[in-house]
């Protein structure tokens, strides 16, 4: 396979990535949130003291599992994973086209940042 | 207000930071925690929460314009990623231990160090840099596009930068802001970098930080779906606008506008720390 991967190649495909991951997140967020409101909008909530989250709300696992049985609080918070998940997918991104342009400290740079970010989002 | 008007007012209020926050170049997100605090009584905690993911939002998708016109320096934005996204992960977990008061001092500090930074006005292209050994070995040295053609550049001081970062990293997960105020100051006070690309690595380097921190304030419960949606959809389509106004707007007073907004904000939030009424 002769092709030159370059800088300006990655700069347009990161991006499109970027805006796409933005948009996708932001329909789904708008979507959950429409149904949200028609299901409990007339009512009252009231964020000054802080309960946390029910725990179904604070897990990758829980938030995916609460949105498939069309929970309006778990579909939001699937489009706010989306939305985590995109800069998560350009550091992904970085570290191949790094590894095409045969620049290996920069891969392994991208894969530093990619593992703090997993252990992040994931936890210990 | 019930559910529908308090969703509706939280939607213009985030709309309007995201516009003034691209409009000044200071993002959204620094201003919306005191105003979800200070003016619609949200806990701190669920604040940070939603800032937080509307910082990723506004810093992915003004990152996804500057990185096409070739002003981000994808190597540096790369390289100090390491840096803030372990301070992130660290400030994230710094939040959940430090009392609410001292969530919004800091906070406050950061406000004004952000007003102080948006007074100033910046050269365009720094004069004089002594390039760092490390910025050549690490490929740092770049080019950017200026009216005249591709102007080129040399990177001083990466490890001072480096550290800078990781302070900035730590800010941006302990409050949920973006703080890109300390993450310029570190791209063109420390690496001397040109106005232009220190902005937009800044930018570029914000959404990953946040999203470093994001993970812990999930487990945390601090990321409450129904008041995150209003703000990020409002932060989206209010940045989304001030991206398309910003060649045409008078930035400056603007810009002097939003100083003053933030240091007042920023001193009532002193004030309610003190006195107890967070």
């Amino acid at each position: 396979m002769s092709f030159n991967w370059t800088d300006e190649k990655t700069e347009q495909v990161i991006g499109n990535l970027l805006r796409a991951g933005v948009l996708i997140s932001a329909f789904v967020v708008l979507a959950g949130g429409i149904y949200y409101l028609v299901q409990h909008g007339a009512g009252h909530k009231d964020y000054h003291e802080f309960h946390g989250q029910p725990q179904y709300l604070c897990t990758v696992s829980g938030v995916v599992a609460s949105a498939l049985k069309h929970d309006s609080r778990g579909i939001i918070q699937v489009g706010l994973l989306l939305l985590v998940l995109t800069p998560i997918a350009r550091v992904f991104f970085s570290a191949i086209s790094f590894g095409l342009e045969k620049d290996f400290t920069y891969v392994v740079v991208s894969l530093v940042v990619l593992a703090v970010l997993i252990y992040g989002l994931l936890g210990s | 207000m019930n559910t529908i008007e308090f969703t509706l007012v939280v939607w213009v209020a985030s709309f309007l930071a995201g516009l003034l926050g691209a409009l000044t170049g200071l993002g959204g997100a620094a201003i919306l925690v005191p105003v979800l605090t200070l003016w619609f009584h949200v806990h701190i905690h669920y604040a940070a929460g939603a800032a937080l993911v509307s910082v990723i939002a506004t810093s992915s998708g003004a990152a996804a314009a500057y990185v096409k016109e070739g002003y981000t320096n994808i190597r540096i934005g790369m390289f100090l990623e390491i840096a803030t996204t372990i301070g992130a992960v660290i400030g994230a977990y710094l939040a959940t231990k430090t009392p609410v008061e001292g969530i919004a001092i800091i906070l406050a500090v950061v406000l004004l160090y952000s007003g102080y930074v948006s007074g100033r006005s910046q050269p365009e292209h720094p004069i004089g840099v002594r390039p760092d050994p490390l910025a050549g070995v690490l490929r740092m040295h770049g080019t950017y596009p200026t009216p005249e053609g591709q102007r080129s550049y040399l990177v001083s001081s990466v490890s001072k930068g480096f550290g800078l970062m990781f302070g900035a990293g730590t800010l941006s997960g302990l409050l949920g802001i973006g703080s890109g105020a300390v993450k310029v100051l570190a791209l063109d006070q420390a690496m001397k970098l040109p106005f232009k690309v220190s902005t937009t690595t800044s930018n570029f380097m914000i959404g990953v930080t946040a999203a470093a921190s994001a993970g812990v304030y999930l487990r945390r419960g601090y990321i409450d779906p129904s008041l995150a949606m209003p703000v990020m959809l409002g932060v989206v389509a209010g940045s989304f606008l001030g991206a398309k106004l910003l060649a045409r707007a008078k930035t400056q007073w603007l810009r002097r506008v939003f100083a003053v907004v933030i240091i007042t904000m920023a001193l009532e939030l002193i004030f309610n720390a003190l006195t107890g009424r967070l």
